[in-house]
């Protein structure tokens, strides 16, 4: 707020001061309600409207390109013939989903496989993220903050680099090529993110209720169970949902550690892109986007009703 | 030390380096600017707010080998939008269209990192101009600040801090990146993740010095550009908060 007092205000540009304003093409609504009145009360209606509808025809145009690159991966799934320039398939059909699906592709043994992994990493970095987290948002400690910037480590590490350092070792291990290897260098990205995202869940919470219940008379179980547990659920399900999604879309880590023995959906789907078959890649695709889509909603719609809920008992 | 020499004389070596910069600032920078954008776009949204925030944040969950392939049917030469412009008479055949992968210059890869983590950028701006934007942003304008000034003074104030540490998280994944140019990126130069997998898959073992080299160095690019990026960061932030 200073800044308004100290310095000489910059003269302002007439360009980027409105972007949501200057380009409206299509403005019927506010037009609309123009005709009726006189000059004044029309151009009060004029700019109403375009508060109201100018941000939402942004938005309408920036979902379009962000969803438009799924649209050619719906459409050529379903396509038997599908030649440049045509927008449509010619040919429709089940082809490369019946292929993808049926027993010879490898699909559900990637997907089961993917989801063993995922699963293994998030349930591994949930038993590290819970008791990190609480203890690095509760307590100061000497060497605090350089504990939180080697956790930052590995988000910054590029994938390859991990892969390639642990590989060697986990060759003389005997890790190399099996799933728990694979679990173990997934758990290098998605650990950190865990922790850090369990940190702040227990910043937020309102941990002096758990005093209050001791003071009460309350066991340290009934304490962990009914008070604790309730004020850091649904932030450590995001936290958890955060570490399946890195697992779900690691590539450079199991192409390196799996050694191609350990296929997974992100394997499956390279393998195929770089095949040829265009409908079947896009159909493995959409196989591997599906559950990640599936969890985010679900998450959301869960924990929504939970917000909602609390909300209304208060 | 010798791989680290033999690294240095290698003639794809620089390129490569270029190139991964390029790619990493350019993504960046984009996603930041754009993300910003749509934050303010979707924080005054009035009509369907929570299917349009929704709908925003549809492909954060999409992993990038993904991403790479819809890209690849979007852009390729024969792809969605090439049929698009030629339906419209723009073009004759795929090849008069331009060739926005496998090109010098990562287009595709930065399109989709940009693609990627503008809704991340966004998301993480949109929850702090909820937090904290609309008080102070209607105080100024009671004070008499125009939009600009609002944005310059206020919003963009506010919003940095957090942003910056979207920034960093997006620049440490475009360096870092693997299989986005391996599916969209030209063969020569490669960016530093795939030289070095291309080193350390080598039929000649010897090459897996220089692998674990350009692991190591693309690892501390990566570190030191962050942390004296966000060392300048803070201190412009400061600036722009004065």
């Amino acid at each position: 707020m200073s800044a308004l007092g100290t310095r000489p205000l910059l003269p302002s540009p007439p360009g980027p001061d409105r972007p949501p304003a200057g380009a409206q093409p299509a403005r019927g609504p506010g037009s609309g309600l123009a005709s009726g009145g006189g000059a004044a009360p029309a151009r009060a209606a004029d700019t109403e409207g375009r508060r109201r509808y100018g941000p939402t025809l942004w938005a309408v145009l920036l979902l379009t390109l962000l969803l438009l690159p799924f649209l050619p991966l719906v459409l050529a799934s379903f396509s038997q013939a599908y030649f440049h320039p045509q927008l449509l398939p010619q040919t429709w059909s089940l082809r490369a989903w019946a292929l993808v699906l049926g027993p010879g592709a490898g699909t559900w043994a990637a997907l089961r496989d993917s989801v063993v992994v995922a699963v293994a990493v998030t349930g591994v970095s949930l038993l590290v993220a819970i008791p990190a987290g609480r203890v690095l948002a509760t307590r100061g400690f000497r060497g605090r903050r350089a504990v939180e910037l080697v956790l930052l480590l590995p988000v910054l590490v590029p994938g390859i680099a991990v892969a390639i350092g642990l590989h060697v070792t986990f060759l003389r291990l005997g890790l190399a090529g099996s799933l728990p290897g694979v679990v173990l260098v997934h758990l290098v990205p998605a650990t950190p993110y865990v922790v850090l995202l369990s940190a702040g869940v227990f910043a937020n919470a309102d941990l002096g209720l758990e005093a209050q219940a001791r003071t009460l008379g309350a066991s340290p179980w009934q304490v962990a169970w009914s008070v604790t547990r309730p004020l850091v659920a649904p932030g450590l399900a995001v936290a958890a949902l955060f570490g399946f999604l890195v697992s779900w879309g690691q590539y450079a880590t199991t192409l390196v550690v799996g050694g191609g023995q350990v296929v997974t959906l992100p394997m499956l789907l390279f393998a195929s892109a770089a095949g040829g078959d265009v409908a079947v890649t896009a159909a493995t695709a959409l196989v591997h986007a599906l559950p990640a889509l599936v969890l985010v909603v679900v998450m959301a719609r869960v924990l929504g009703r939970g917000a909602a809920t609390a909300k209304g008992a208060r | 030390m010798a791989a680290y020499r033999r690294l240095f004389a290698d003639p794809e070596f620089w390129p490569s380096v270029a190139l991964t910069a390029h790619v990493a600032v350019t993504s960046t920078v984009l996603s930041v600017v754009l993300g910003i954008a749509a934050a303010l776009v979707l924080h005054r949204v009035v009509i369907g707010r929570r299917t349009v925030t929704a709908l925003f944040q549809l492909n954060l969950p999409i992993p990038h080998v993904i991403g790479a392939v819809a890209v690849l049917l979007l852009l390729g030469q024969s792809g969605f939008v090439s049929r698009l412009v030629a339906s419209l008479g723009w073009t004759a055949s795929p090849a008069d269209f331009p060739a926005l992968l496998f090109d010098r210059y990562a287009l595709g890869v930065i399109i989709q990192y940009v693609w990627k983590e503008v809704p991340f950028v966004g998301v993480v701006a949109l929850a702090i101009l909820r937090d904290t934007g609309r008080d102070l942003e209607a105080a100024a304008a009671t004070l008499g600040a125009t939009a600009w000034q609002r944005f310059r003074y206020v919003t963009l104030p506010v919003l940095l801090p957090g942003v910056l540490s979207t920034a960093i998280i997006v620049f440490a994944f475009a360096f870092g990146t693997f299989e986005v140019p391996l599916l969209l990126g030209a063969s020569y130069p490669a960016v530093l993740p795939v030289l070095a997998h291309q080193r350390y898959t080598d039929v000649d073992l010897a090459s897996r010095p220089e692998a674990m080299a350009l692991a190591v160095l693309t690892t501390l690019i990566v570190v030191a550009v962050v942390l004296t990026g966000a060392a300048l960061a803070r201190r412009a932030i400061r600036q722009v908060g004065t």
